[in-house]
């Protein structure tokens, strides 16, 4: 394993680090590193780093490792980790911004993943709620797999569970304001 | 004329690195009163107290102030450095230069320098103002009080009376002997805890200069240092102590079953009961709240059968007062509540246990007689798993501090697990092994390497129950990953936290404890077994997690404080009092519910206004009881009350030294 | 009794039977809901793992107008609670973020204005003991597992019931005659859209929880969230039959259940609409309750 040189990636790391810490407000600092996040998460037996281990990689300013890593974009925003740190660290809202940030810097582990929240919020823009079928077929769609999940499609329409039509709100103006908002704000939607 | 002299300390670097004292010094000199004046490196050490002494003569100085540290430390010392150099103690001021100046304002030497000055005129203004004050004496009452008879109490209260000192020692339950009397076996040497523990409880109940008082609770203390008066309750037991012989016939024949405290719940006393075989006294006491007599009018076996007729059910709660001069607290820990703990099913599931469960299933006398066995079933478990620090360094759920005993005892029960169960398994899951003290670090290896037992590094996230298994979900961060483990058992390291009654204890006696109500030594370095109130001490576990050892080290040096103080007749009391103007006080008692020593009250004096006598209503201030806070003189109207040494002219000299 | 009610988009799709059947057993306990009019979507994980403030602020505009008729805002959907109760946190503790959410959503949002799990407002406003008076179709003998994921009871502090061991669910389906059965997985996430981004992590989620239900001895499910519903109902099938396994275990919502002890007619609770068949198990029900009024 390649060797690490602490002192250099420490400096590299601090800026975004700063920007973790700042639109987070988790100090990865409180982390004790006793892996009780990890040892309780659902999905860690699917990540490639253990959520402890993510918290470690940001102690030690190795943001690039963090970011890139396929656990943040996995991580299912459950809480179990923030319910049961013995450190009072909110590990759910640390992934959740590495996450913001990752995909801000270009860094999408999991592209299927990303593509589904953007068509959703896609859809949230424009008719200000979500079309599920819509937003499934679409999701397949783009994401190559256009008869994934298609035998579910049928027996929706007919137990009355997916509209073929979008389900808008008559005036979508105020939603679509609250996005433009957003954006103003420094946004990336 | 007063002539004062200054002498300002650099501290090493402390205070010259910050302020030029040089230049203090000489500002000094120009101060109204001002005789003589110098600075030198260390004004503590020998020669600068020398260097005080020397200028007090030659230059005939009458009073003294000393630019250094804090007086928290040093005021005693520059005392009686006057003292010896003919001045009355009292004509010291020391003026702060270090925590309050150079220690906050490392950066500016030029303005610390002017601060320093300032606060030396200050101490200049008032030491002018100082009068000479007379230390009085009260005599000490040579009879010690232990609270708690645990190991701690025990050893204390061996210590006392073996240096020829009556002690009396008060235990809360029916015998004494604490958590000790609990444990199996002791590490780091393994031997049997009931073994070393029980001649000593012997010892203890034997000593002619011992008097055991079980079964009874601290009801209320009054007075101070050298005379403490407290007021004891005994509860009543229901067995006359002087004719029971403690055959145990009544505990035989009693119907009605309760479970049994010191066995952790795990197997039945009954209602007239000792709480274990080798209680002292071995006597039984009845608990009222279980016994069908109390609770029904009905039954009244064990009065029937015992061949003494040492039953009375008529007893009732006695209250004495004893006076003392000085006390030891050592009202040990209790066991923090696991339940808090939802992911650990800690109270649902009953094979998860807590190591003090643990300890009694180790017994030979416990309620398995030896054999781990699991409480659900009985069944010998194959895989226990162990976790560290539950309720410990968790500040979500627990307690921020580290129980200390816990990564040893674990590691003792992991040994035992592997030494009495064939072919078994014993997995701990902890964070950090913390075993320092001698042959400590030695035993945990000795645990894994020589045992067997498997360390995974990781606290445990959730344990749940699978058909008469236990699944343990852990990460071994070293591996970083999740890891499952079948348990069969579960022990759970438990926090060691203050008894529930600590703080009411601590306030009833009157000293501090901390945040998490273990009780507060004087200094955490240089007086360990003190507290801030003269005349009480501590030792054990009531003042922070402790193993034996360190329990039984503190208890003989708590003991040797009290020796010290018993083995005088009498000890000078403190002159910083308050005092009262009797001429202008107008009686109206404002003073008197203000006080928190309750030193004041009103006496009647007699006096003669245009030839006739009439008497009227004063404040008196008991003088051993104040302790000078000097909360009167705030709540005194006609401003009849003053604090000696902190007058109110006093104060304002510095006031007006600082500000005119 | 009312509240401003927020169903949420699932509820008007894959989930219509949830807005059904809370419609029908509010109405039967005397709890008016007031529909939010033209509520938007409160931006579920999606905002939340997109951008912070969106993910405040689009709940936010639903909150504000329940706050402009003095309503608190019930909420039967687990993940839209849990998106509002954020909202609701976070500009309860900063006024800086409640001035920011206000220009952001141009309404006014104080906090005032409260989100309350549908589930908490039936369990601790209405109370059990109203609710049981009302039973006239107990749940006899029928082995409940309540599956409250992973969002109802967390975070613990913003939390109406215990976030290790809840039991609201479990009182309620005993106050309608149901033998709550414990089991250890009452919080377990179930991967939520993972089973649909990213099956070969969402799946193994859906598994591991069918399998306690099922080694716990439950007829059946009970949920509060339809992302857990799709996950344990419609995906059912596909991940038994990715793992060798047929569960057959109906899942309902708590509403449903509620309905059905309430006497409610099964079909129209909406109960024909799961994927796993449900309705067998209450006709089940029904015929013992049968026998034993004829007895
Ligand atoms: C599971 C477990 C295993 C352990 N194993 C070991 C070991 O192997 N080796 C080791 O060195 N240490 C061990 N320890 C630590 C050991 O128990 C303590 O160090 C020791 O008990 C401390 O003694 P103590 O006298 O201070 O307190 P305690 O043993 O708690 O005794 C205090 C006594 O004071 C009494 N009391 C309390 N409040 C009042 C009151 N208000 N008025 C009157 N009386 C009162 C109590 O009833 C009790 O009798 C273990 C601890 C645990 C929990
Ligand atoms: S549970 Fe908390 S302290 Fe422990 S490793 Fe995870 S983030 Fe760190
Ligand atoms: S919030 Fe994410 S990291 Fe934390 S336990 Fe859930 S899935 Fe794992
Ligand atoms: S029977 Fe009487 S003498 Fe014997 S132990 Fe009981 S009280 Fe004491
Ligand atoms: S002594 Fe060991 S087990 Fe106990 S709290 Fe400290 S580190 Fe944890």
């Amino acid at each position: 394993m390649e060797r690490i040189e602490l002192t250099a990636a420490w400096a590299e790391g601090q800026e975004v680090l700063a920007e973790v810490t700042k639109e987070s407000g988790v100090r990865a600092s409180k982390c004790y590193q006793c892996g009780k996040c990890t040892a309780g998460c659902p999905v860690a037996f699917a990540m490639d780093k253990t959520p402890r281990e993510i918290m470690r990689l940001v102690q030690l300013g190795l943001m690039d490792e963090a970011l890139q890593s396929q656990t943040i974009w996995l991580c299912a925003s459950c809480d179990t980790c923030s319910t049961r740190c013995p450190r009072e660290v909110d590990i759910a809202r640390m992934m959740e911004t590495l996450r913001i940030i990752a995909k801000r810097k270009g860094f999408v582990a999991e592209k299927k993943m990303d593509l589904f929240h953007d068509l959703f919020l896609k859809s949230v823009e424009k008719n200000g709620r979500v079309h599920e079928l819509g937003l499934i077929l679409g999701f397949n769609i783009y994401g190559m797999q256009p008869l994934k999940d298609a035998h579910f499609g049928p027996s929706m329409l007919l137990k009355g569970k997916l509209s073929p039509l979008p389900h808008t709100i008559k005036d979508n103006g105020e939603v679509k304001k609250i996005f433009a908002n957003v954006r103003k704000r420094g946004g990336k939607l | 004329m007063k002539r004062v002299g200054v002498f300002v300390c650099h501290c090493g670097t402390n205070i010259s690195a910050a302020v030029d004292c040089e230049k203090v010094a000489e500002n000094a000199k120009s101060f109204p009163g001002v005789a003589y004046s110098t600075d030198y490196k260390y004004m503590c050490a020998e020669p600068g107290q020398e260097l005080i002494k020397k200028a007090i003569k030659e230059q005939k100085l009458d009073r003294i102030v000393v630019a250094s540290c804090s007086p928290r430390m040093h005021e005693p010392t520059f005392r009686r450095c006057i003292e010896s150099g003919g001045l009355n103690a009292y004509l010291l001021e020391m003026a702060n230069i270090r925590e309050h100046c150079s220690w906050v304002h490392p950066d500016d030497k030029e303005r610390a320098t002017i601060k320093a000055t300032d606060l030396v005129k200050m101490a200049v203004a008032k030491v002018m103002q100082n009068e000479a004050l007379v230390r009085s004496t009260i005599p000490i009452t040579k009879r010690a009080l232990v609270i708690g008879g645990g190991i701690a109490g025990i050893q204390a209260a061996l210590d006392i009376a073996n240096a020829g000192h009556i002690v009396d020692v008060v235990e809360k339950e029916p015998s004494i002997g604490g958590r000790m009397a609990q444990v199996d076996k002791t590490f780091p040497t393994l031997d049997c805890s009931a073994c070393i523990l029980t001649p000593k409880m012997v010892d203890v109940a034997n000593h002619p200069n011992v008097n055991l008082i079980t079964y009874s609770e601290i009801e209320k203390v009054e007075g101070y240092v050298g005379n403490f008066d407290v007021t004891i309750r005994k509860k009543a037991r229901s067995v006359d102590l002087k004719a029971c012989t403690g055959c145990g016939t009544c505990i035989q024949k009693c119907p009605t079953k309760v479970p049994s405290e010191f066995e952790m719940e795990m197997m039945d006393r009954k209602a007239i009961f000792t709480p274990f075989p080798q209680a002292i006294p071995n006597k039984p006491v009845i608990d009222r709240e279980s016994c069908r007599y109390f609770k029904s009018g009905k039954c009244g076996v064990c009065q029937k059968v015992c061949p003494t007729n040492a039953v009375d059910f008529t007893q009732e709660d006695e209250l004495v007062t004893e006076r003392y001069g000085a006390i030891v607290a050592a009202t040990g820990f209790d066991l923090f509540d696991d339940s808090v703990y939802g992911e650990y099913g800690y109270g649902k599931y009953k094979d998860v246990i807590t190591g003090l469960h643990f300890e009694r299933l180790l017994n030979a006398s416990g309620p398995t007689m030896g054999k781990i066995k699991r409480p659900s079933d009985g069944k010998i478990p194959q895989n226990v798993v162990f976790i560290k620090c539950v309720g410990s360094r968790d500040e979500a759920k627990g307690k921020a501090y580290c129980s200390k005993t816990c990564c040893m005892y674990t590691a003792k029960h992991a040994t035992l697990v592997r030494e009495k169960i064939k072919d078994s398994n014993a997995y701990v899951f902890y964070m950090d092994v913390r075993t320092p003290g001698k042959g400590y670090d030695e035993f945990y290896t000795r645990t894994t390497d020589q045992y067997g037992a498997k360390y995974i590094r990781g606290r445990v996230s959730k344990i749940y129950e699978k058909g008469d298994k236990l699944i343990v979900w852990g990460e071994d961060t070293l591996l970083g990953r999740p890891v499952e483990i079948e348990a069969d058992m579960v022990v759970l390291a438990t926090a060691m936290v203050a008894k529930a009654d600590a703080a009411k204890l601590a306030q009833m006696v009157g000293f501090s404890y901390d945040q998490n109500n273990f009780y507060t030594e004087a200094h955490p370095k240089l007086a360990p077994v003190e507290t801030h109130t003269a005349g009480v001490f501590l030792a054990g576990a009531c003042q922070g997690p402790k193993d034996i050892p360190e329990s039984v080290a503190q208890a003989s040096a708590a003991a040797v404080k009290v020796c010290g103080l018993l083995s005088k007749e009498e000890m000078p009391t403190e002159p910083i009092i308050s005092a009262v103007n009797e001429a202008i006080c107008s009686g109206c008692g404002m003073c008197v519910p203000v006080c928190p020593y309750t030193a004041i009250d009103l006496k009647v004096i007699q006096e003669r206004v245009h030839g006739k006598t009439v008497s009227r209503k004063i404040a008196n201030v008991n003088s051993g009881l104040c302790q000078g806070c000097g909360a009167c003189t705030v709540a005194c109207r006609s401003a009849a009350l003053n604090l000696k040494h902190f007058t109110n002219e006093q104060i304002l000299a510095e006031v007006d030294a600082l500000c005119l | 009794m009312k509240y401003a009610y927020y169903p949420g988009c699932s509820l008007s799709s894959t989930g219509v039977e949830y807005d059904i059947s809370t419609k029908k057993v509010a109405e039967s306990l005397g709890i008016e809901l007031w529909e939010i009019p033209e509520w938007n979507c409160c931006g579920a994980s999606s905002a939340h793992l997109t951008d912070h403030l969106l993910a405040l602020a689009l709940p936010a505009r639903n909150l504000a107008i329940a706050e402009e008729k003095g309503l608190d805002v019930a909420i039967p959907c687990a993940a839209c609670y849990a998106r509002c109760k954020a909202t609701e946190v976070e500009v309860k503790d900063s006024k800086e973020m409640q001035k920011t959410i206000s220009e952001v959503i141009e309404r006014q949002y104080t906090g005032k204005a409260q989100a309350r799990a549908l589930l908490d407002v039936f369990v601790n406003d209405l109370g059990l003991q109203s609710i049981s008076t009302l039973v006239n179709k107990p749940l006899k003998d029928l082995k409940v597992v309540s599956y409250y994921g992973c969002l109802l009871v967390r975070p613990p502090r913003l939390g109406f019931d215990d976030a290790e061991d809840p039991q609201s669910m479990d009182k309620l389906i005993e106050a309608l005659g149901g033998t709550p059965v414990d089991w250890a997985f009452k919080t377990e996430c179930c991967g939520a859209a993972h089973a649909t981004t990213k099956s070969e992590v969402g799946f193994p989620m859906i598994e591991k929880i069918l399998t306690a239900a099922k080694e716990a001895g439950a007829d059946c499910i009970a949920t509060a969230c339809p992302l857990c519903m799709s996950n344990l109902d419609m995906r059912q099938t596909q991940v038994g039959a990715k793992y060798g396994k047929n569960y057959s275990l109906p899942v309902f919502y708590f509403t449903e259940l509620m309905g059905i002890a309430l006497g409610l007619n099964p079909e129209e609770l909406g109960i024909s609409k799961h994927f796993v068949d449900a309705l067998g198990i209450v006709k089940k029900l029904n015929e013992a309750a049968g026998r034993r009024d004829t007895a």
